[in-house]
């Protein structure tokens, strides 16, 4: 099955790539954005029947760092944060 | 003294030969050098060494495919029986990424890759690694890296300061970090990474050209503190 892990800066984590496309934006003329964070998405092909518990272990062992970062995991239509 | 060090390589790092000859040069004695795949260090070590470099390409993030790799089940493990551990500039990454030091290493806030000789200050000079400097001193070290803003929470920097584990702080505008911080100690200050490269700083004779001697007296406090230990 498809998973996607969806990893982004946690809120009041300064993003300074963020920033930089901020700014950028603006420079070629796009009024109007008022923020700009970057994340990552991450799709995995699972076997079928992988447990949530996995998942999230996955997310908190290696593919997010919880100290900066939240993640979400989206499998097959379904939603499931933390 | 006998003095046993152990130098981990992962793919891509690249002052791990920098990091063996400091050693060898202040010990006398040549670094054991162990790789990542190895799944146990030597015996009866005295101080094991995470150098620079941009392990695993920096995928995902700065050392954090180092930090999963098979020796650094090794390094936690020896670490936790209170191994001295050194991680300079992506070492200090993989600690961060391994949990065995508070906080992250993020882009830097401007964005450029910072490589020139900055002014740190040591904070604390009582702890194993520091030994050779002294408190309230300003020492000149090179910085090369892309990942160097450190981040921790509030609550996380205030004990880290309260606890006197803020070892180097940059004494100049680097690259963002929390309250300028250059260098963290462990709680039981056995473990310390720092961004700077002591480690390029230790020919008295290159001054000039190498940036200073500086870093040398970190690798002689080391030596100093093991053998009054």
């Amino acid at each position: 099955m498809k998973v996607r892990v969806l990893v982004r800066l946690k809120p009041g984590v300064l993003d300074p790539q963020g920033r930089a496309v901020h700014h950028a934006l603006e420079g070629l003329g796009f009024d109007g954005v008022t923020d700009v964070r970057i994340g990552r998405l991450i799709e995995l092909d699972v076997a079928d029947g992988t447990d949530q518990a996995a998942l999230t272990q996955m997310c908190e062992k290696l593919l997010a760092n919880t100290v900066i970062e939240n993640f979400t995991i989206e499998v097959s239509g379904s939603t499931e944060g933390a | 003294m006998a003095f046993r060090a152990a130098v981990i390589t992962f793919p891509g790092s690249n002052c791990d030969r920098d990091m063996a000859t400091a050693l060898a040069a202040v010990s006398g004695q040549p670094a054991i050098r162990v790789w990542h795949g190895d799944v146990d260090l030597p015996s009866g070590l005295d101080l094991i060494a995470l150098p620079g470099g941009f392990s695993y390409g920096d995928y995902l993030r700065s050392g954090a495919m180092a930090a999963q790799s098979p020796i650094m089940r090794a390094v936690v493990a020896a670490a936790e029986r209170g191994v001295p551990v050194l991680g300079l500039c992506n070492g200090f990454q993989v600690l961060t990424e391994a949990h065995l030091l508070p906080g992250a290493l993020m882009r830097n806030a401007g964005q450029r890759f910072v490589c020139r000789t900055v002014g740190l200050r040591v904070e604390n000079a009582a702890s194993l690694f520091t030994a050779g400097y002294s408190a309230g001193e300003t020492i000149r070290i090179p910085v090369a890296h892309h990942d160097g803003n450190y981040y921790a929470d509030a609550d996380t920097l205030d004990r880290l300061e309260g606890e006197g584990r803020v070892a180097f702080r940059y004494a100049e505008s680097v690259n963002g970090s929390a309250r300028d911080i250059a260098g963290v100690l462990s709680a039981n200050g056995r473990v310390l990474g720092m961004m700077p490269h002591p480690e390029r700083a230790i020919e008295p004779a290159a001054v000039d050209a190498l940036g200073g001697a500086d870093g040398r007296r970190l690798f002689e406090g080391i030596l100093a503190a093991l053998a009054s230990a």
